[in-house]
């Protein structure tokens, strides 16, 4: 099905295999445009950008949650069928047209150039409230470098007789996380005042951000070297340290113990898709920056499937790191509830200590329970069960910073950890927010809303300084579920409408044949039958799937959100709460800015070429003998 | 005389021990976790460990209330268990059939109780006086809190990145356009070498005059 709508002017916009050609050469004796140092650096930058707290914090819960090992078979299918054709169509049609995002679309067609704005739009929300977790994970890593960790201990209350109540009542991780951290009120609407520390921390985060990508991808991309390979050095370390601990192998077993069932759900399917969509950081634009800085004749088609396979592993690999961890925690948790209920039976019948052990508390519970049952049962016994332990809270933030954290204080050495699991945590995240700055800066100057001539390091400075003003919004109070709203309505569906549309863009306005040239002219051989397939029918088909469900599933819940209080029943699960009405047009803003701006630049360029008629001088060259033949200074008689 | 002080202490401890009952108002149950918090190294328990107990208590309460001798003899012990729990209360030396006061026991019991736990290399923890909570040890708060050390640290380091970086490229800068006015200089002087070299007059029409004329 060869359907191409009409773009004329295509051939003036976009720059033709000979000009690439006479480009490539001039490149390798030096120019104003970036380029990589080498393709380590590239390949480093790119896989630092996919992989990503996601990795670590999103996959393995969905793993565990849809069937364990059988989670792969869905995963591995949408990673060959969505995730590898995506990437390799952002970074062919990068290094062919050689610009931002911006700059791509509106090659291709100046209408299209919407496309590229909500590539901005959503990089910079995204990048807001990414930075935030990447302000408190450096907080938290400000606060490892003592022992005892302050995670450990409650504080006491007022006339050190015991503890706080809502430490007591939680847990010393929880208790610091939402108040000695977040300070976390009980409601959106409730917002508090700004929290000076989480300031601070948020200052340290944008301006250790800013000294990175001060000069694009010169700086950046020295600074991945440390920030790609560290991750998985850290990965390996807690592997080997997890492994030598009691209930790590119980961990992994949940982890993996396949559910085949679950494959009959349509849920375990859309969450693989979307996981698989959200984590090759896919329509944020930064891909195609980063891929037009290559050379012309890169081998794109190569470095798509290595990248997608790297990220596929690390997953994987994360996944088995987290869970044998969590399966330590799990286990002590479970010897500790054990072993309190052995006390209590213990000082009850006044038996000597070590008549009643972990192995034997079974029989002698029902023995008991037979000979004086009223006794049994005034007892405040708790059901110590293996699986509620190791299902607890295990993503998001909720993993990090409690679930994680209160491994930490029960392994030897705890501030050795804690510090290397949060600079691993930083890596991972501050490798992403290169690619998201790269989709800001570049567009914006590819937009020409500033002036040109202002250097590079303006643009980054006013990029830092701009989301650090806005994001104060998640350093009050109830910063925690603006947070969340962010995370829920601004990185999820403008995504997926603009990698769809970009995807269109490409195989139908641009053409899919003058693609399949392109392609041949880069890396000399032409994209094979599955390529042409999945870029044609597989790939957009699967996307409107998992966007209409989304759009539908969010649609027909009533959002709600989940709040820590204290004067709640729950407490201290998390309660839900329903969010005020004004909430909705921060929803509309979040998640319908972005993607109306597509048809809606469009319609505005529509107008600007009908009602002016003026046409764009700035990329046509005049054609004169001077410019062609080039006069040189150096003639020598 | 012997026969008489004999007859006074078993008068003493058969009172002292209608005195001592589980539950009475003025004892307090103890409970040790010997090998919770010594495991291998754990010491049985026998009535020598007890005798040490009575004395270490005993040696509490003359601590507390000045002036009266208590003797181990006025700690009296009872209602022992296999967990290691027993009950206790303090007869008065004054009047052995009088006990002393629940409170004055606790008030004595919590002065001395780092001195009772080492007797036993225990803890407040594994030797419980069942009603007399510790006092809590409060976390250790420094003057500054170590995360803001931590935070000064990297922000100077990430200032002096900043400033390192932007003065780096002003300075490359500087040197691009200073190496273009060197390209320029070294071409004016590649005129004048071809008068020196001969007697030849110099012809206008030949020079080069790409420079002055600008496009």
């Amino acid at each position: 099905m060869k359907l191409k709508l009409p773009n004329p002017g295509l051939d003036d916009r976009i720059p033709s295999h000979e000009d690439l050609e006479r480009m490539e050469k001039e490149e390798t004796e030096g120019s104003d445009r970036p380029k990589w140092d080498n393709k380590a650096q590239y390949l480093l930058t790119c896989v630092g950008f996919c992989v990503g707290l996601g990795n670590v914090w999103r996959f393995p819960y969905l793993c565990q949650s849809h069937g364990g090992g059988a989670f792969m078979i869905p995963f591995l299918i949408l990673l060959v069928l969505e995730g590898i054709p995506l990437l390799h169509l952002e970074f062919a049609i990068g290094q062919r047209l050689r610009k931002g995002s911006v700059g791509v679309w509106r090659s291709i067609n100046p209408h299209l150039t919407g496309i590229g704005v909500a590539s901005l739009l959503v990089s910079l929300l995204v990048g807001m409230y990414y930075n935030t977790i990447m302000a408190w994970i450096m907080w938290y890593l400000f606060n490892s470098f003592q022992n005892p960790l302050p995670w450990s201990q409650c504080p006491l209350n007022a006339n050190r007789t015991g503890v706080v109540e809502e430490c007591a009542r939680s847990s010393t991780v929880d208790y610091f996380w939402y108040r000695e951290t977040l300070n976390t009120s009980t409601a959106i609407d409730e917002s508090g005042g700004l929290q000076w520390w989480i300031v601070l921390s948020l200052v340290a985060a944008w301006s250790l951000l800013y000294v990175c990508c001060i000069r694009g991808i010169e700086t950046s991309g020295k600074a991945v070297y440390v920030t790609s390979t560290l991750p998985y050095l850290v990965l390996t370390i807690f592997l080997i340290r997890g492994l030598t601990l009691k209930g790590s192998f119980e961990g992994i077993k949940f982890l993996f113990t396949p559910d085949v069932n679950e494959l009959m759900n349509p849920a375990t399917w859309l969450d693989a898709g979307a996981q698989v969509f959200y984590s090759f950081s896919l329509a944020f634009g930064g891909l195609i920056s980063f891929s037009s800085y290559n050379s012309v004749h890169n081998n794109c088609e190569q470095d798509a499937v290595l990248i997608s396979l790297i990220n596929g592993c690390t997953s994987v690999y994360a996944a088995t790191v987290i869970y044998s961890i969590i399966g330590f925690r799990a286990m002590q948790n479970f010897d500790d509830c054990i072993g309190d209920n052995v006390l209590q039976l213990l000082n009850t019948f006044n038996y000597p200590e070590d008549s009643i052990t972990g192995s034997n508390y079974e029989e002698v519970l029902t023995h008991l329970n037979q000979t004086q049952p009223l006794v049994i049962a005034g007892l405040p016994l708790q059901t110590c069960d293996m699986q509620v332990f190791l299902s607890q809270g295990v993503e998001g933030t909720g993993l990090a910073f409690i679930v994680f954290t209160e491994a930490i204080i029960k392994m030897p050495i705890s501030p050795l950890w804690a510090v290397l699991f949060f600079v691993m945590l930083f890596c991972l995240g501050l490798s992403t927010m290169f690619g998201n700055i790269e989709g800001v800066v570049v567009p914006l100057q590819d937009l020409g809303v500033l002036p040109r001539s202002w250097p590079k390091e303006v643009f980054c400075g006013l990029t830092c300084l701009g989301s650090l003003l806005l994001g104060l919004i998640f350093a009050q109070r109830s910063g925690n579920y603006w947070l969340a709203l962010f995370d829920s309505f601004a990185g999820s569906i403008p995504l997926l409408v603009i990698g769809l549309c970009e995807m269109v863009s490409v195989v139908y306005i641009y053409g899919i044949d003058r693609f399949n040239k392109d392609i041949e002219f880069m890396i000399g051989h032409k994209p094979n039958i599955f390529w042409q397939v999945t870029w044609r029918f597989i790939s957009p088909l699967i996307m409107v799937v998992i966007l209409v469900f989304y759009v539908v599933t969010q649609v027909t819940q009533s959002p709600t959100y989940l709040v820590w209080d204290e004067a709640a029943e729950s407490f201290p699960t998390l309660e839900a709460r329903s969010f005020p009405s004004w909430i909705y047009t921060i929803i509309f803003i979040l998640a319908g800015i972005p993607c109306l701006s597509i048809p809606g630049v469009a319609l505005y360029k529509f107008i600007q070429r009908k009602c002016c008629k003026q046409e764009d001088y700035s990329d046509k060259t005049v054609d004169s003998i001077s410019a062609t033949v080039a006069m040189s200074e150096k003639i020598k008689f | 005389m012997l026969e008489k002080t004999f007859f006074l202490l078993c008068l003493s401890s058969a009172l002292g021990n209608e005195l001592c009952t589980p539950d009475a108002s003025d004892g307090y149950k103890v409970r040790l976790s010997i090998n919770t918090a010594l495991g291998d190294e754990a010491y049985p328990w026998n009535a020598n460990e007890m005798f040490l107990f009575r004395a270490s208590l005993a040696f509490a309460m003359r601590n507390h209330i000045a002036g009266q001798i208590f003797e181990v003899s006025n700690i009296v012990v009872c209602d022992e268990t296999p967990r290691v729990s027993f009950w206790f209360v303090v007869t008065s030396p004054l009047n052995p059939s009088e006990l002393v006061n629940k409170g004055n026991v606790e008030e004595a019991v919590r002065k001395s109780r780092n001195r009772i736990n080492s007797a036993f290399l225990l803890s407040d923890n594994t030797l419980e006086f069942v009603g007399i909570p510790a006092i809590l040890a409060a976390p250790v708060n420094p003057d500054t809190p170590p995360w803001l050390i931590v935070f000064g640290v990297v922000m100077g380091l990430v200032f002096a990145g900043i400033i390192a970086v932007l003065v780096l490229s002003v300075v490359q800068k500087k040197r691009k356009k200073s190496g273009k006015m060197d390209d320029e200089d070294t071409e004016v002087e590649i005129r004048p070498k071809a008068m020196e070299n001969g007697d030849g007059v110099y012809n206008l029409s030949f020079t080069d005059d790409e420079p002055i004329t600008q496009m």
